[in-house]
């Protein structure tokens, strides 16, 4: 043996991601969203070739945060505007992340069109259910009995509308290859969604169709509790509206075990 | 003829959402974006197609989209961003009758909203007024040019009438892409180089968004300085001199040859540019004790225009048809009978 000691890194900060400190509050589920994207456009070579659209909403300043190309988008147009970025550039990997009222609200008809084109475009939805930067108002997926400051006494589907499942509406679509709902409230989930998102990035590289990964996201700040207990939350009581798992899977990949 | 033109003007990207009366536009671009390699995507809304133009403008491509008046209020989302984030892009306008539905005739009803920026924010955009088919075709470069040139989006203004006309044109050549000025701030991912970010928010406490506007300001003036286009006719000699635009002009300027064989000594003149408005030449024009007589197809919105570049230097008469109503030729020359003899029983005085 060499009396060399050969270290090996195992962990650092992703060239994809600047070295600013995020605004969003502690226990949000952003960074470690955005830290997920990052780390696979690193394992993945493709920084150099990314163009991101961030929504309106809490993540509108990720251009702060991402170390790529980002253009913003109005409120609910990203993956029309993603669209067009695409079509300039199909041999580029183009990305949309994107909050529940941007994409599932205000964005719906931007969204289901441009899936059901086969837009070769990848979509990180992120699922708080609640509106973040407005300061928490019923969101699309807000679930039902959940206070939001326009829900009072809890949303009940006869006032306020059912939450909707938006990745399963668009897995019914032609277009649409690969969805999967992950979380990011646990260390086991956090993992499979990074497994998810790279997957999806390699869909749209092989040319194969549009792409969505959802992530159950805490926002403790609007759900008035603990980060630790919005974790919980997710994975106790989000999960039963939205279950975790392969939504639609037409890659054809082999998952490695 | 818009559509041939944009193709040989380098446009290869257009997305629209059908509405009459445009459709033979985006009918055409579906099949030549096929032959040229360019993209043709028929959104699912007017406000998806403009957000997919300001997609294609980021990422470097000559983009386009077309429609007609209700489908242009839904444009106004986009064209806010795209003068917020100094996107180039050409939109077509084919009037029509409103507001709302109105009717599918044409119209010139939106000169307000195409000239005052319509959409949220302090912004304009460049307004190109054709008055005919070979004039569509050729401005229809001018647009591109303008909108590389400024980064910023402009509006060819046209009406239903000409949307559906057919006339004999000479288009002009093909531009070759290369030949095209290199755009160094587009967005084609940020291998060797840094990341750029493209946005129009501002919320920094150091008066980003004041200094971004008063920026824009620079820009818009210097537009107004250097990209004025009108055109004369017959104004040397002319007691009245009608201003009107597009379709409008062409009326009237049949009624003015048919007033001249009569005697009257009629002179044209015809903003092209309807944003920057040529207003020292018109107050130029009517400095000689003319009277000023303004026809619109709408019941009075670049008259406005007119009464802040002629004020109180010659007498200003109006005339106007609402609705999506094509007048003919003999009743705008009953209007400037009636103005030559000042007896105010077709169009009305302007008190400025």
């Amino acid at each position: 043996m060499s009396d060399e000691v050969a270290y090996k890194q195992v962990f650092g900060w992703p060239d994809s991601l600047k070295k600013n400190p995020t605004h969003y509050c502690p226990g949000c589920g952003h960074s470690i969203a955005h830290r997920l994207v990052a780390e696979c456009l690193d394992e993945l070579g493709l920084r150099g070739k990314t163009i991101g659209v961030p929504p309106v909403g809490c993540a509108v300043l990720a251009y702060n945060y991402f170390n790529f190309d980002m253009v913003e988008a109005p409120h609910g147009r990203a993956l029309a505007v993603a669209t067009g970025i695409k079509r300039v550039h199909p041999d580029k990997l183009v990305l949309t992340y994107q909050g529940d009222g941007d994409l599932a609200a205000i964005g719906t008809a931007e969204t289901i069109h441009a899936a059901n084109r086969g837009e070769r475009i990848t979509t990180i939805f992120i699922n708080n259910a609640i509106y973040g930067m407005t300061g928490g108002q019923m969101a699309p997926t807000t679930v039902l009995g959940m206070n939001a400051t326009t829900t009072p006494g809890g949303r009940d589907p006869r006032l306020h509308g059912n939450p909707i499942d938006i990745s399963r509406m668009l897995a019914v679509s032609n277009g649409v290859v690969y969805v999967e709902r992950c979380a990011v409230s646990s260390f086991k989930q956090i993992r499979k969604a990074k497994k998810a998102i790279k997957k999806a990035f390699q869909c749209q590289l092989d040319d194969l169709g549009f792409s969505l990964v959802e992530l159950l996201s805490p926002c403790p700040t609007n759900w008035k509790m603990s980060p630790k207990a919005a974790w919980a939350w997710v994975n106790e009581e989000m999960v039963k509206t939205y279950p975790l798992g392969v939504i639609k899977d037409e890659t054809g990949y082999e998952d490695k075990k | 003829m818009v559509g041939e033109a944009a193709v040989r003007a380098g446009c290869r990207y257009y997305f629209g959402y059908p509405i009459t009366p445009q459709n033979e536009l985006p009918e055409y671009l579906s099949a030549r974006m096929l032959d040229v390699g360019g993209t043709f995507i028929q959104g699912e809304s007017e406000v998806a197609s403009i957000n997919m133009v300001l997609g294609a403008s980021v990422a470097g491509g000559r983009a386009m989209t077309s429609s007609s008046s209700p489908g242009i209020s839904l444009k106004q989302e986009g064209i806010s961003y795209m003068a917020g984030m100094e996107l180039p892009a050409v939109i077509i306008n084919m009037m029509r009758g409103g507001p709302g539905l109105g009717n599918i005739a044409a119209s010139a009803a939106d000169y307000f909203q195409a000239t005052r920026g319509g959409g949220h924010g302090d912004y304009r955009t460049p307004v190109l007024a054709p008055a005919g088919c070979q004039e569509l075709a050729e401005l229809t470069f001018v647009a591109f040019d303008l909108a590389d040139k400024y980064r910023n989006p402009v509006m060819l203004l046209g009406d239903g009438l000409m949307g559906q006309v057919m006339e004999p044109v000479v288009f002009p050549d093909f531009i070759d892409l290369k030949d095209l000025p290199k755009k160094d701030w587009i967005l084609d991912g940020c291998e060797g180089r840094e990341p750029r970010a493209i946005f129009s928010m501002l919320l920094g406490q150091q008066g980003e968004l004041y200094y971004h506007n008063l920026d824009l300001q620079k820009k818009y003036d210097r537009i107004t300085a250097e990209e004025r286009r009108w055109e004369t006719k017959n104004t040397d000699d002319a007691d009245i001199i009608v201003v009107a635009y597009g379709t409008a002009a062409r009326i009237a300027e049949s009624a003015m040859d048919d007033l001249r064989a009569e005697g009257l000594a009629i002179g044209l003149f015809r903003p092209i540019t309807l944003w920057p408005y040529p207003i020292t030449t018109l107050r130029e024009l009517a400095q000689k004790g003319r009277k000023v007589a303004v026809f619109e197809l709408c019941l009075g919105q670049m008259v406005e225009d007119v009464v802040l570049s002629v004020g109180e230097r010659a007498e200003i008469y109006f005339y106007g048809v609402p609705g999506g109503v094509i007048p003919t030729p003999a009743e705008v020359a009953d209007f400037l009978r009636s103005v030559a003899k000042g007896d105010g029983k077709v169009g009305r005085r302007i008190e400025v």
